[in-house]
């Protein structure tokens, strides 16, 4: 396997190298979520302009959305990580899926509860048993789950692989939340956004959107770095490179 | 007040429920942040004690051992 994967690539793949190009990353990326998040929050709350229909509720828009791209997004990020920690058992895809799945499930709860109070608004209720918003409530429990499952291994390396397999098995769930409001008749809303094809919105709400959703893609950037360096640090830490980080303080 | 304060706060009477959106995405992610620092600081706080407490012991043990022959 070594054989042909690139220099550079073993290289970045080294603990003590990632640990330090991923607090690199961390930072920067941390900063554009923030100068990106600013703007978005700029363009959807001022300068877009209110709806004819649904007034200024249906500003919940440029914050839910993003999320639940994430929620998705995330999601198949993670299965793509688990299935490279379960063939090749590379370290950091093990890290990647582990420290991926709080962030997931910060955007899953985010998703679920600016639906609900957009549902309120709209539909007249907070919750309803309809095919998109119970699968995305069982992907939020999917990465419970999967935090769940990775916490009871005393070996971390065995819970990765567990948490996993989970994951793996999970992505079943994904293409249901995305064509749920296609194959079922359900009460949310088609797609308004379609990357292969015409998109139902007006440009002047589209830009704020699309930009929360680089935001948030910025963050999880940002956060998941954090939580890989975190995790790699704990694994690390009778080696020397990490003690000598762990004596310096940084 | 400013009155175009007041009819931006007001979001033309959602503002229950556009402003909880806001805020729950907001805090949601910032406790990610936080917790996510909260425990690198105290991983590297632990670690840093356990390494100085074995340094400790260590010189302890080499001090009370008899000199080699």
């Amino acid at each position: 396997m070594s054989v042909w994967i690139p220099l550079w690539l073993r290289k970045l793949a080294a603990p003590p190298h990632f640990y330090c190009i991923a607090g690199k990353l961390r930072r920067w990326s941390g900063r554009l979520a923030v100068l990106l998040g600013i703007i978005a929050l700029y363009g959807a709350l001022l300068l877009a302009p209110t709806d004819y229909r649904q007034g200024d509720a249906y500003r919940i828009i440029f914050v839910h959305v993003p999320s639940a791209w994430m929620s998705l997004f995330i999601y198949i990020l993670m299965g793509g990580t688990a299935l490279l920690g379960l063939i090749w058992r590379i370290k950091l895809a093990e890290l990647a899926t582990i420290a991926s799945a709080p962030i997931g499930a910060a955007f899953t709860l985010i998703t679920l509860i600016t639906g609900s109070l957009w549902g309120k608004r709209m539909w007249g209720t907070w919750w309803t048993w309809d095919a998109r918003l119970s699968s995305e409530l069982i992907l939020l429990f999917l990465y419970l789950g999967v935090i769940a499952l990775y916490h009871s291994f005393c070996n971390a390396r065995q819970g990765a692989r567990a948490a996993s397999f989970l994951t793996l098995i999970g992505l079943i769930n994904v293409p249901i939340v995305h064509f749920s409001v296609q194959w079922w008749h359900t009460l949310h809303q088609g797609s308004t956004i379609n990357l292969f094809g015409p998109s139902y919105i007006s440009a002047s709400m589209l830009w704020p959107l699309l930009t929360m959703t680089l935001a948030t893609k910025a963050y999880y950037l940002a956060s998941l770095c954090g939580r890989m360096r975190k995790q790699l640090l704990w694994q690390e830490r009778g080696k020397h490179w990490a003690r000598r980080i762990i004596a310096m303080g940084e | 007040m400013n009155v175009a304060l007041v009819k931006f706060l007001a979001m033309g009477g959602y503002a229950g429920y556009v402003w909880p959106a806001y805020g729950v995405f907001l805090l949601v992610l910032l406790i990610d942040w936080l917790s996510a620092s909260f425990h690198y600081r105290r991983l590297l706080l632990e670690e840093r004690h356990r390494l100085t407490w074995k340094k400790a012991h260590q010189s302890h043990v080499s001090r009370t051992l008899p000199p080699p022959p």
